[in-house]
């Protein structure tokens, strides 16, 4: 059945789609990007065939039986053929069972991961995907070597958002309250796009990330220095670098420009003013807060809106922030 | 046919009998439609209570199973008098139309009001649906049908589970009690039973504006009634009333077990 | 088509056959009070065409825009990305469940269907009319919402982002649930007159496949309707009460909602097709001069499609996170439902089949049909592979397949079956030349429009995308144009039938030659459809008919074989 799955495919494949990408498909990225693709291939020629077929009758009898006098009628011809009949619908039946069976078990065994998966956690929110490493390392990007199986478990911080790698066929919708899990294998070193396709709101589209394939021994090289910027950089760089890839980004700028949320420059030592007409210092104390309990205050002018990050920044984190936060005078 | 009340007749039907078989395959498929309607509460039911069985056999114990019985009763009997005011309609006993016609109103008002009581005291227990949970559950409260608590159990504390399954403390009757292991071991009450509320209200709610629906279409048969507008070769709107009716009844009748009788 | 004079007055109005002068539906009764309480179904079914029509340009200015911003891929000046999320929202809601749902059943089924059943209205002519005002109302509490807050959660309101976000869902859901009893209540009528209503000698087998279509699908408007209801109210409930039955934090399943939500909008886009496709199969035959081919497998196909339409729903979500064995069995039935479909294409092209066949506007739109519902139907097959399906869903290869088939499908049928009926409804002949035109530009247009997006889709493009990455720019900028052609198509056809209401030849009773019952009247009808009760015979004889060029229109055949003036 694999091979004449495999031969069947690289005959219809050729023309059509190929490892680096053609007219319809990106580059195949992964082992179920090859899989995905061949049957493609089949659905497509078997929809051009019939498409031609069909188009092709249609003009001939225009052309062929065009009435060319207001009393021209046509030529007696039965007005059922019960053989004819059976025959176009039970061939359709055949075809269209083949191409079930093999999408079915191709999808079977996309989902089911191989034992030895090295495992990330991936939590998507409004509006970025955070990956998590087994070191504890949060990162913005999905980083993995290649040729490895990854398995990836995923959940929603707040409403459904969609996970999806063109190049690697894969597709999951990542649901708040429970788990889901996809895997992929990954066969060609480089950087392929991820999106969010689960409509989720203002930033849905802007819920870009990458997934860096690393060479064989760069993935190790690229944890080990990722997990510990915490120690390798300055506070205020790494508060930097959490505001960019934690999700502060999204609603907050560092510009002066306001976004969803107020812009983070020159907020650090200022008064705030406030909903109700209240004002407060933007201390420690004060970002501390609002990031732990966004609720509790309430800037003049926006939307409450913001989530809690309890539970998802660390107190070295925090304090980094808040260094960062300084600096943007 | 012969005998057609001719001012009845409209005027794209050739004869009443096509009129009224018209009416009344129009009344069926209306009630198709509310059954689907309902379908889908039933159908959401039946999700969360075969993935949460535990919440529907805690929760359940709530409700008042007597005013849900008197309620099915008094349903029961509406749709006999409506069935009857029907048979009167078609008889054209015109007085006892009438009569059936209110009783068939009082017997809903009597079930809408005792359905209030049951509300109103959720709401002052706090038993709502979703958000609006606020009961404090130890072990389920009022009804007389509470099973009797695990009495060598020292200073029961409902946030500690016990290990030790009730029925090797308890009487020895909790044994045999059947296929609930869940309930039997897991002292306190289960996650989320607000859950068991959501559905609850849901249901009873939608149905209470179907027979409030119903209470107004009949006030309007009534009055048309009092008028003699109907008789032997006219009955129309009340057959296809009566039809409705039934059909409030019978969705009552499902509701009933498998909210206030989950064994 | 030189002997066939469809340009100039053929003169001579014989008996019966031209009303416009004289007594017919538009002119019995006169006043604004006439129109707002009639009763009468060719009435209601005008007013139904001009507010749904008008459904239809208000959707087409919000895809426009769309079609404008997405000409670049970054920010707009045109919109921002809140407006835009707003937009394709309304432009899906507006289109769905304003135009395409009632589309043909009210505006033209509500004309056609008694006179086809040679009766004199349908079974409930009041609940007719409640069904109108109906829609007048969900319509105006649902585009109300644009006014208080317009939704931004998609036409597909998934949870838990619509229990959340703060624009006003609860307007735009209310008005879709009225909206839904008035598709309710013509689904009923519909039903109760075909079984009720139909003529002596009209067996359920000697209908026009028009009324099999209409049929099949007011049995899925009845059925299914009423669990969008339900999934309505939760939603409302949800929002407004806290009833917490999709919310996870409270116990609840937003899958749930999904499921609930597909269980009626799958059968819905068989709601669209199944009119489409008798319409098709009414066009197909008069304008090849021939019975059509296959009239027991049609009809059986009409039926198999609206059963197997509500087992089917899962194959919107397969990537949901529902278990492998439902993917399995939606999948499996999905591809079985298209084979009924696939029938009918084949059966609608042996009636072609040394037929005798007349390019007159109608027949164009049934080519346009052939070939965009045969991509629609065939991109199907892609989405219903789970393998492929993990690939291509919620991208822009799934926004063109079902434009195919909406559009390219029911649209395209019903501006077919608007050509068609157009003289009978107002007595008029529309300009032939502009009206090919008009049919030839919206094919082209919708074409570039859409075919551009399987590539984009496949490639990758997310749907719903206010930023989308630069690669697919091209695409875009293709798409726009040729949505901009396709607009510049449906104006023509908007501008060439409304002046023929002002200058149109006067129309025959039967200008094409079919042999159904509406065209043994005058165009337009009398206020009581037929001077006398017709008899009903086999719908598709049209062999039975000849052209008399005295009149421009078609005359039944005398016995003996000398035609004459019907």
């Amino acid at each position: 059945m694999r091979l004449g799955h495999e031969l069947i495919g690289r005959l219809l494949g050729w023309a059509s789609v190929q490892a680096e990408g053609g007219f319809w498909m990106p580059v195949q990225g992964s082992t179920g990007a090859v899989v995905v693709d061949r049957i493609f291939s089949l659905v497509l020629w078997v929809s051009v065939f019939f498409f031609v077929l069909i188009v092709s009758l249609m003009v001939f009898f225009v052309v062929r039986y065009r009435r060319r006098d207001a009393r021209d009628e046509a030529t007696p011809s039965p007005r059922h053929n019960t053989l004819l009949e059976v025959t176009w619908t039970a061939i359709p039946i055949v075809i269209v069972i083949v191409i079930f069976v093999w999408g079915f078990t191709a999808f079977l065994n996309l989902n089911v991961p191989p034992a030895n998966s090295y495992e990330v956690l991936v939590t998507g929110q409004k509006w970025k995907w955070l990956f998590t490493y087994p070191s504890g390392h949060v990162d913005e990007d999905l980083h993995v070597s290649v040729n490895t199986p990854v398995s990836l478990v995923m959940t929603s911080e707040d409403v459904i958002h969609g996970f999806y790698v063109p190049a690697f066929r894969l597709k999951r919708d990542v649901v708040p309250g429970r788990y889901v899990k996809l895997w992929f294998r990954a066969v060609k070193p480089g950087e392929y796009q991820i999106y969010c396709t689960q409509y989720c709101g203002t930033g849905h589209s802007d819920m870009w990330a990458k997934v860096v394939v690393h060479e064989p021994g760069g993935f190790e090289r690229w944890l080990e220095e990722a997990s510990n910027f915490l120690k390798t950089m300055s506070p205020a760089q790494a508060g930097e670098r959490l505001v960019r890839t934690r999700g502060c980004a999204q609603c907050h700028t560092v510009n002066g420009t306001a976004g969803t949320g107020p812009t983070f420059l020159s907020l650090f030592g200022h008064q705030v003013a406030l909903e109700g007409g209240r004002t407060a210092p933007a201390d420690e104390d004060y970002v501390r807060e609002s990031i732990m309990e966004p609720q509790a205050k309430i800037v003049a002018g926006f939307q409450p809106v913001m989530p809690t990050f309890k539970g998802r920044l660390t107190d070295q984190e925090v304090t980094a922030i808040i260094e960062y936060l300084k600096t943007l005078k | 046919m012969t005998g057609a009340h001719p001012e009845h007749l409209a005027h794209h039907f050739d004869t009443a009998e096509q009129q009224f078989e018209s009416g009344k395959l129009g009344m069926w498929i209306f009630l198709a439609t509310e059954i689907l309607l309902f379908g889908g509460l039933f159908c959401a039911y039946a999700v969360y209570r075969s993935i949460h069985p535990e919440i529907f056999v805690y929760a359940h114990r709530f409700l008042d199973k007597a005013l849900g019985a008197i309620n099915t009763a008094v349903l029961i009997c509406s749709s006999f008098t409506m069935a009857w005011a029907v048979r009167c309609a078609q008889l054209g006993r015109q007085r006892a139309l009438v009569r059936l016609l209110v009783a068939t109103i009082a017997l809903a008002a009597c079930f809408l009001g005792i359905k209030y009581i049951e509300y109103q005291h959720k709401w002052k227990e706090g038993l709502l649906w979703g958000k609006y949970f606020r009961a404090k559950l130890e072990q389920p409260a009022g009804p007389p049908t509470a099973r009797p608590t695990p009495a060598p159990t020292p200073a029961f504390n409902p946030d500690e589970r016990s290990l030790i399954p009730p029925a090797a403390e308890g009487p020895g009757g909790l044994a045999k009690r059947g296929p609930e292991p869940l309930l039997a071991s897991s002292p306190g009450p289960p996650k989320d039973v607000q859950v068991f509320f959501a559905v609850y209200f849901t249901m009873t709610g939608l149905h209470g504006i179907h027979v409030i629906a119903g209470m107004i279409v009949l006030a309007l048969m009534l009055v048309r009634a009092t008028k003699g507008e109907f008789g032997p070769t006219y009955f129309t709107p009340v057959d296809l009333a009566g039809l409705y009716w039934h059909l409030v009844d019978l969705i009552w009748i499902f509701l009933f077990p498998l909210l206030y009788l989950i064994r | 088509m030189a002997n066939i004079d469809t340009t100039t007055d053929a003169g001579g109005r014989g008996a019966g056959q031209n009303a416009l002068g004289g007594d017919n539906y538009l002119t019995h009764g006169r006043g604004l009070k006439s129109w707002l309480f009639t009763l009468d179904h060719k009435r209601i079914g005008l007013m139904y065409l001009v507010v749904i029509l008008s459904s239809f340009l208000l959707g087409g200015i919000f895809a426009m825009l769309i079609r404008t911003k997405l000409l670049s891929p970054g920010n707009s000046a045109l919109m921002d990305a809140n407006t835009y999320n707003q937009m394709f929202t309304l432009h899906g809601a507006v289109m769905i469940f304003l135009f395409i749902i009632p589309g043909i059943p009210a505006a033209l089924g509500n004309f056609v269907l008694p006179l086809l059943l040679g009766a004199k209205d349908v079974a409930f002519p009041r609940i007719n009319l409640l069904s109108f005002y109906l829609w007048v109302t969900g319509a105006l509490i649902a585009l109300g919402s644009i006014v208080t807050g317009a939704v931004d959660t998609g036409w597909t309101f998934y949870t838990p982002y619509s229990t959340t976000t703060n624009t006003n869902v609860i307007a735009m859901v209310a008005g879709v649930f009225v909206l839904g009893f008035s598709s309710i209540f013509t689904g009923l009528n519909f039903v109760v007159s075909i079984h009720k209503l139909r003529p002596q000698g009209m067996t359920w087998f000697r209908m026009p496949l028009f009324l099999w279509g209409i049929y099949g699908t007011a049995i899925l408007q009845i059925m299914a309707t009423p669990v969008l209801g339900i999934t309505l109210l939760l939603l409302i409930a949800e929002r407004a009460l806290g009833i917490g039955i999709f919310d996870p934090a409270l116990g609840g399943d937003p899958i749930l909602f999904q499921h609930f939500f597909w269980f009626y909008s799958h059968p819905a886009v068989y709601i669209m097709i199944l009119p489409a496709m008798g319409i098709i199969s009414e066009l197909v035959s008069v304008f090849s001069r021939k019975h059509i081919f296959g009239y027991t497998f049609i009809a059986y196909s009409s039926i198999a499609i609206a059963v197997l339409s509500f087992l089917v729903w899962g194959h919107h979500m397969f990537v949901s996170g529902q278990s492998l064995l439902a993917g399995m069995i939606f999948s499996f039935l999905t591809f079985m439902v298209a084979i009924p479909s696939a029938v009918k294409v084949f059966n609608w092209l042996a009636t072609m089949y040394k037929g005798s066949i007349w390019l007159a506007t109608p027949m164009l739109y049934v080519l346009s049909f052939l070939f965009l519902f045969g991509i629609g139907g065939l991109t199907g097959l892609f989405l219903g592979a789970l393998a492929v399906n993990v690939h291509l869903h919620d991208t822009y290869f799934v926004v063109a397949h079902f434009h195919y088939v909406m559009f390219g499908g029911t649209v395209i049928a019903f501006l077919g079956g608007l050509h068609y009926w157009w003289p009978k409804m107002f007595g008029r002949m529309y300009n032939e030349l502009w009206g090919r035109v008009g049919a030839l530009l919206v094919f082209v247009g919708f074409n570039t429009t859409f075919f551009t997006q399987f590539v984009m889709g496949s490639q990758g493009a997310p749907r719903r995308s206010y930023h989308y990455v630069s690669q697919f720019q091209p695409y875009h900028v293709l798409s726009t144009i040729g949505a901009y052609t396709l607009a510049i198509g449906l104006v023509i056809v908007a501008v060439n039938l409304a002046h023929s209401l002002f200058r149109g030849r006067p129309a025959p009773a039967n200008p094409w030659g079919g042999a159904t019952l509406e065209w043994q009247t005058s165009s337009p009808p009398p206020h009581d459809n037929f001077p006398t009760t017709p008899v009903a015979g086999d719908p598709y004889d049209v062999e039975a008919w000849t052209y008399d060029g005295r009149i421009g229109g078609f005359v039944k055949k005398a016995p003996a074989g000398q035609p004459a003036a019907s």
